[in-house]
């Protein structure tokens, strides 16, 4: 058998400290080599899903729509519209003769039916193929129905992930600035790039509010069409899942002059650090004062409990292979709280300069990997020897079918993992993991015993 | 916020309105089946001729189900491609599952990207295996079935179909006559294949079961990762399939179809029987019957005993669930299967729903219910769970019977929901349900019973612990 690095892929992995820095990556995947990645329809629809009170509306066949029907946790405060999962079914007359018809009947229907604030349409590869007028139906049934009806152009083919997240920025700016800024507080903020996964952005929401700050708009967890089009008013943007959008960031500063900083929610450090740095901006000292005080509070009752934790779990090794590299800095300095070493980290999507900051924070010896595929994971974690893996759920089974430990750090997690409370609950599931006596009984265990 | 929301999920459809939208599909696309049919023969990679992301989001939708390792690979196609034609990708995709799997079998399932770009797909494969199999590398060349699947016709069950006549289409051969059975069983759970593996030996038929995904996708662990999991049907034995002396082919809605067992009948595979998936006691019955005449014996006494205290059973629980009514929803022949078996124990089947829309479902239904039931049951191919939550919204039912995916419906109606076929995405271990013999009745019977019971006992102001 073939070693499991495909040649083409060579320059795709880095073992730190053994060679100089080069990364290739934002690369086509490599066919036949079953990639972990998705397409630029699941960025956007990612991105864009939960957004709470607008319908989406997959144009397209069955399939794209079915697989991502309610997969994530994304939760709402109040409508749950997106967690319902419509498409326009497209058959093979619709492929022969177009499904521009059915597409405005589909928007009508459903508008009527469901009365949501926005729709979004996304286009998925056919209909980037068969040529239907996204742009026209959508401002024909906008114009109808007086509500904003806005095409995603996501045709999977179109590039990866990435351009999935650039289409539902681009969709998401459509909005921003068609509504009333009156009344916002100069001490605003904008939380852009948290999905509310099992509820994280609530938890976040409650730390900016302790600070004396106003959120304008959660984008995209608990997302609120109405928030969207006034999140122009916000003093500030603070931009989490930066892969996802930074874009929108980027534009929001062009187009309104809104800053934006980069934070990350997950583990102690990152996260008392991301609200200092929100502190900062706004250069009020009651704001700061009233940051340290939430973050002491918070740190007091978490640390003595982290301790257990980080006693049973010193010198044990970590594997991470997520989506975004960012969140990967954060979980390589959660597993060092934890005292624990990371032996692999990777992502679907880095970009050089995420895997250059990788290679500088990770110890020698570490690899580092761009859209890997599971021969390649499988073989890592075999020769790192590693005690857990955290991924998404494509990879639980090359874990558990090797005898590893696996924490699921994606979309589809039912555990809040932001925030210092989410630090505790991470720690807790590594711990539960680590520490089960079921990998004891493994045959690859008593092999190698 | 609107005000019209709040009661905007009450309004029905118009019946008379054209179906234009689907919301909530009770359906998966083609391509998938058609990875899942591969995914049952030996030492075999699936592959998807399309985008990245449909090998990704399908690979996804299995493992959660299976919970099992699922390669898929994918040619990858981007814009380039959509536009000058993926053949390169393609060539490149199977070259390179060939050299890091050693496969000897790559299934090729088009997706509706390739479908209407319009890749020649078959003639790609004839050219790639020109280009590598000369020289001398012949035998290190996997077969390459190609299948076409455009996921805008038809339904996982479609894509699944035709990727089993693709097999034997390509590797079938002209074979001597032997005594062995071949059994085409659709998409059962990988415990119903291991039951009906079981009940081939017990009756000392030498069967060959296509596909068999009773280990490929429930598999033990091992000290060794294994990138192809073992198990599956042998190519060997699909090559001699046409020399079985019958061929047995489940699936009650199928009639239209080009299926493959009427492909095998033309290929001298023996007598073909299409009959409904054995689900419940008729149908298990007129299953086992069927063996008795292939196998030239009677039932084992094993499963005599089974069948015995199966109808104990029946007739220990009938109490509990004469006259509930149930919906029903999920694969078409499930669907009769499941229905037939609801019937023959009192349930009162209100509505048998099916995103798949054969045209075959009423009469299949009729045909194995008509004796039972006082009222026949609404019928409904080619629906959504909108479509199903309107029906059934005056229904009353008072349990569901379907896969994962009616979880809401349960919970919106606060009845209990039996879960049954794919996929099983809220509960541990929906691969290992059995739905299939005497043995697959008895466990559905208890489990129904029970879901009956803990209802019962829920909605009890008493605490009654006797029951």
């Amino acid at each position: 058998m073939e070693p499991a690095i495909f040649s083409e892929r060579a320059d795709q992995i880095h073992r730190v400290g053994e060679q100089p820095f080069r990364m290739a990556c934002n690369r086509e995947s490599l066919a036949g080599a079953v990639s972990q990645r998705a397409c630029v329809f699941c960025g956007s629809r990612v991105v864009l899903y939960p957004i709470a009170d607008a319908l989406h509306l997959v144009h397209g066949p069955i399939g794209c729509a079915a697989y991502t029907w309610d997969i994530r946790g994304a939760l709402s405060s109040g409508p749950e519209l997106h967690r319902l999962s419509f498409s326009t079914d497209l058959q093979e007359t619709d492929v022969i003769f177009g499904g521009e018809k059915k597409l405005y009947r589909a928007l009508v229907e459903l508008i009527d039916r469901h009365h949501p604030e926005a729709a979004f349409v996304y286009s998925t590869c056919i209909v980037g193929i068969i040529g239907d007028d996204l742009e026209g139906i959508c401002k024909k049934v906008s114009r109808e129905k007086g509500l904003p009806v806005i095409p995603v152009q996501s045709e999977g083919f179109k590039g990866n992930k990435r351009a999935g997240y650039h289409a539902a920025c681009q969709a998401i700016f459509r909005l921003v600035g068609t509504g009333s800024t009156e009344g916002i507080s100069p001490h605003s903020l904008n939380i852009l790039g948290d999905f509310n996964l099992a509820g994280e952005i609530w938890i976040i929401r409650d730390y900016f509010k302790r600070m004396g700050l106003e959120v304008v708009a959660n984008i995209t967890g608990d997302g609120r069409v109405g928030d969207l089009q006034r999140a122009h008013g916000a003093a500030l943007n603070v931009v989490q899942c930066s892969g996802a959008t930074m874009d929108l960031a980027k534009m929001m500063q062009q187009k309104y002059g809104i800053p934006f900083i980069r934070v990350s929610y997950f583990g102690v450090e990152d996260m008392a650090e991301s609200l200092y740095n929100v502190a900062r901006f706004f250069k009020e000292p009651g704001i700061m004062t009233r940051t340290r005080e939430v973050v002491r509070e918070e740190l007091i009752s978490l640390y003595p409990q982290l301790q257990k934790y980080r006693k049973a779990l010193s010198g044990k090794k970590a594997a991470i292979y997520v989506g975004g590299a960012f969140k990967a800095f954060s979980l390589v300095k959660a597993f060092r709280l934890l005292g624990m070493q990371v032996v692999l980290v990777g992502s679907q999507t880095g970009t050089e300069e995420d895997y250059r900051e990788l290679e500088e924070i990770t110890d020698d010896g570490t690899i580092i990997v761009d859209d890997s595929n599971p021969l390649e994971l499988t073989s890592f974690l075999k020769e790192k020897k590693v005690d857990i893996f955290v991924g998404g759920v494509k990879e639980r089974p090359i874990a558990y079918k090797l005898g590893v430990g696996f924490c699921d750090h994606n979309h589809e997690r039912k555990e809040p993992l932001e925030g210092f409370i989410g630090m505790l609950y991470f720690a807790r599931e590594v711990y539960n993991t680590v520490m089960s006596p079921v990998w004891r009984f493994l045959p690859r265990r008593s092999a190698s015993h | 916020m609107n005000p019209a929301r709040k009661t905007s999920l009450k309004l029905a459809r118009p019946k008379s309105a054209p179906y234009v939208s689907t919301t909530n599909a009770c359906k998966l696309c083609t391509p998938l089946g058609a990875c899942l049919a591969f995914r049952g023969v030996e030492n075999t990679v699936p592959f998807l001729h399309g985008s990245q992301g449909c090998a990704t989001y399908m690979r996804r939708y299995i493992i959660s189900h299976f919970r099992e390792p699922v390669d898929i690979a994918s040619s990858s196609l981007g814009e380039k491609h959509a536009i000058y034609g993926g053949s390169q990708n393609l060539k490149q995709g199977l070259q390179n599952v060939m050299s890091k799997y050693g496969p000897q079998l790559i299934g090729v399932a088009t997706t509706c990207l390739t479908e209407t770009i319009g890749d020649n797909v078959p003639m790609f494969v004839k050219e790639f295996q020109e280009e590598h199999g000369g020289n001398g590398h012949e035998a290190a060349m996997p077969l390459i079935v190609t299948v076409s699947s455009p996921s805008y016709h038809g339904t996982h069950m479609e894509g699944f179909h035709q990727a089993v006549r693709a097999l034997i289409d390509r590797l079938a051969e002209p074979a001597e006559r032997t005594a062995s059975v071949n059994l085409l069983p659709g998409f059962g759970s990988p415990a119903d294949i291991r039951h009906i593996k079981e009940i081939m030996t017990d009756f000392g038929l030498t069967a060959i079961i296509l596909p068999d995904i009773s280990e490929t996708l429930d598999g033990p662990i091992l000290a060794t990762y294994a990138r192809i999991p073992a198990g599956g049907t042998p190519l060997a034995d699909i090559k001699i399939m046409s020399g079985s002396q019958a061929t047995l082919e489940f699936g009650a809605t199928l009639k239209n179809q080009d299926t493959a067992g009427k492909l095998l009948e033309t290929r001298g595979g023996g007598t073909l029987y299409q009959v409904g998936q054995p689900i419940g006691l008729r149908e298990t019955d007129f299953y086992f019957g069927l063996l008795e005449v292939l196998a030239g014996r009677p039932t084992p006494i094993k499963h005599v005993l089974e069948r015995g205290r199966l109808l104990d059973a029946l007739v220990d629980g009938h109490k509990y669930v004469f006259g509930k009514r149930a919906v029903v929803y999920g694969e078409e022949d499930l669907v009769v299967g499941l229905t037939a078996f609801l019937a023959e124990i009192g349930i009162h089947p209100v509505l048998c729903a099916s995103g798949g829309d054969s045209g075959y479902l009423k009469e299949a239904i009729t045909a194995v219910t008509a004796d039972l039931l006082p009222n026949p049951p609404q019928i409904r191919g080619g629906v959504d769970f909108y479509d199903i939550a309107q029906e059934a919204g005056s229904l009353a039912p008072d349990l569901i019977v379907g896969h994962s995916k009616g979880y809401h419906l349960a919970r919106r109606w606060k009845i209990p929901l039996i879960r049954v076929g794919f996929p099983i995405h809220d509960r541990f271990g929906g691969h290992r349900i059995l739905h299939l013999g005497y043995r697959g009745a008895q466990q559905l019977l208890d489990r129904i019973i029970n879901a009956i019971l803990a209802k019962k006992q829920e909605d009890s102001p008493v605490g009654y612990g006797y029951l």
